[in-house]
């Protein structure tokens, strides 16, 4: 029988299914660490409440003070869900962009996508003020959907260099940096701070109409992605492999690069640019169950989520009571991280 | 019948024509190899075989069929390629590699059946690749890759396999056993095997049917023992040299002349 591999093949039903072997274990602790975060990250606040209280509460069973429901389920429930899935939405959008350019230094940020999404929402919140909340990650789509659209165009063509694709999303992303200072200067003065706050790549002070409006992208896209990992593993070969393989590759290529997008979008309409965690997430999933995405894509996932709730909570512990925006902690790490992997990448 | 066949091939990447109203029909159950200098268009012949590349006119025909015409999955049922130094994505193993050669046969709810794991242990065993079936690719020298990706074609089931120069970067006994590895399969198996190769010589040892390619046409092609000639080698290398007989295949075996050696001091 297979050492490495987790064979699922029920006898009475046409089905077959494989995975890492490691791919239950890691679920599990990465699962409960997650959940951990996501409890010490509710419980956290001017008002402390320890753990066992807030997982009572949102179970719903009776607890010590009265006002414990209206904080947690009302007031921060709803962020630490938001952060966990943005982080999913990143690390999915850059597992795929990694897999799609065979580049491990594609990251949504990295190549300009997420400045295509914030730009496109900026220019929306700027434009009209009153705009509904579920329609800033359409926007966001649209806007991370022709950043890809272009860097595919201008820097993929024949298997371009991993650092042709970087230097020319670093290129892009700068013009759309730009772009988005102007969206904030000509602006007016409530939209705009509105922008300013959205764009430092927060979860602070979202509620579950945020929740709402980004969770129906996750629900349609990570099955989505999920459903697309053979491909994407077989399109991770080259062309020519996955060609002979029997992929349609213009076809599939084309999907995932709209799912990578949509995630992208949604997670940065929700939260603003959090950079990195669509680097860090699928290189840490590497790490724990191998380059086949069947696996890879679930546990780079939750990496991402987990990342995300952890910037958050760290964001409000380290200079309590000053709060700093999940995006800088993640910035804080993944820049490092980015220059490890681009100094690695260098001597391969 | 030929299983594989072209008629009127043009094929062209961006500028030029590389290949130009090319009639070509593969022998089955046969192993043919295509020779021709650097740039003759040979890889591009074989990429084009392999519908890797759209042709600029004419077509290419699986079973008398125009293959751009069957769906891409059903003709990697019948028809596998193995381009030239592939590249694996880091941490991938052996086998998990040879896995993805079963690709064609799987869909949603099928991804892995008992006939996968069958033909995949069955690849890694012809391949002497079952001991280093957990490493990853980066951890292997440059022979084992090869036989790994060969592994993956294996895994593929199909009863046309096209390499591209599948001895490249190998030293010579893992040239050899690459080589023997193939005929192994054509004799055993009945595959049918087209690959490039550089190494005349080699050509001719392994090769049932020699096509010999110059300027995106073919120039002669036919038996070794036909097409291997000192005026073939001339016109389509620009090389002078004498063909002599392999003292152990018996096979024709080019020596080059060069300008160290002309032709006054050869006493063959």
């Amino acid at each position: 029988m297979s050492k490495s591999w987790l064979v699922i093949r029920p006898r009475q039903l046409p089905l077959s299914f494989r995975l890492d072997r490691r791919m239950p274990a890691v679920l599990l602790v990465l699962g409960l660490v997650t959940l951990a975060a996501m409890v010490l990250n509710v419980g956290q606040g001017e008002y402390p409440i320890p753990p066992m209280e807030v997982l009572k509460t949102i179970l719903g069973l009776p607890t010590l003070n009265p006002d414990y429901p209206f904080i947690v389920n009302t007031l921060r429930l709803p962020r630490t869900v938001v952060a966990f899935g943005v982080g999913v939405g990143l690390a999915i959008s850059g597992t795929i962009l990694q897999g799609l350019t065979r580049n491990p230094l594609a990251d949504p940020g990295i190549i300009g996508v997420n400045a295509g999404a914030s730009v496109a929402a900026v220019t929306l919140i700027v434009l009209f003020p009153n705009v509904p909340l579920f329609a800033l990650p359409v926007s966001a789509f649209g806007g991370a959907l022709a950043v890809a659209i272009l860097i595919y165009l201008l820097a993929w063509d024949k298997g371009s260099s991993p650092m042709r694709l970087i230097l020319m999303g670093v290129g892009i992303a700068s013009v759309l940096g730009a772009l988005t200072t102007l969206m904030v200067t000509f602006g007016e003065i409530n939209s705009v701070s509105q922008a300013l706050v959205w764009l430092a790549g927060s979860v602070y002070g979202r509620s579950w109409e945020n929740v709402r409006a980004l969770l129906p992208w996750l629900a349609v896209f990570v099955p989505l992605s999920l459903v697309l990992s053979t491909q994407l593993n077989v399109l991770n070969l080259g062309d020519d492999i996955a060609r002979g393989l029997g992929i349609k590759v213009e076809w599939q290529r084309g999907l995932l690069l709209l799912i990578g997008a949509a995630m992208a979008g949604a997670a940065v309409a929700t939260a603003g640019t959090i950079g990195f965690v669509g680097l860090m997430a699928p290189h840490l999933g590497r790490q724990l169950v191998g380059p086949t995405h069947e696996g890879l894509i679930p546990i780079a996932a939750l990496m991402g989520g987990l990342i995300v709730v952890l910037a958050d909570w760290l964001g409000r512990v380290l200079f309590a009571p000053i709060e700093l925006p999940c995006g800088v902690i993640t910035a804080a790490v993944g820049a490092p991280y980015f220059l490890y992997l681009l100094i690695r990448n260098r001597k391969r | 019948m030929n299983l594989l066949s072209t008629r009127r091939l043009t094929l062209a990447y961006d500028g030029a024509p590389i290949i130009m109203n090319l009639d070509l029909a593969i022998p089955a159950g046969k192993i043919t190899t295509l020779v021709g200098p650097n740039g003759c268009g040979k890889s591009t012949l074989l990429r084009g075989l392999a519908r890797l590349l759209t042709p600029r006119a004419g077509s290419v025909y699986l079973d008398g069929a125009d293959i751009f015409k069957l769906s891409t999955k059903a003709v990697a049922k019948r028809l596998g390629i193995l381009p030239q130094g592939p590249v694996a994505p880091e941490g991938l193993t052996v086998r998990d590699l040879v896995a993805m050669g079963r690709y064609p046969y799987q869909n949603w709810l099928q991804q892995w059946s008992k006939e996968d794991e069958r033909l995949v242990e069955q690849a890694l065993a012809t391949t002497g690749m079952t001991p280093l079936a957990y490493r990853a690719l980066d951890t292997l020298s440059g022979g084992q890759r090869q036989r790994a990706w060969m592994a993956m074609a294996l895994a593929q089931d199909t009863e046309i396999l096209l390499l591209d120069e599948p001895t490249t970067f190998l030293d010579l006994a893992h040239q050899v056993e690459v080589l023997d590895l193939l005929y192994e399969l054509n004799q055993t198996e009945g595959r049918t095997i087209v690959m490039v190769l550089h190494d005349l010589n080699q050509a001719c040892r392994y090769a049932d049917y020699l096509v010999a390619v110059r300027e995106g046409q073919v120039w002669a092609e036919g038996l070794p023992a036909q097409v291997m000639t000192e005026a073939m080698v001339r016109e389509v290398f620009g090389l002078e040299c004498r063909i002599v007989t392999d003292p152990v295949a018996g096979t024709p075996m080019c020596v080059p002349l060069g300008r160290k050696f002309n032709l006054q001091d050869v006493r063959l």
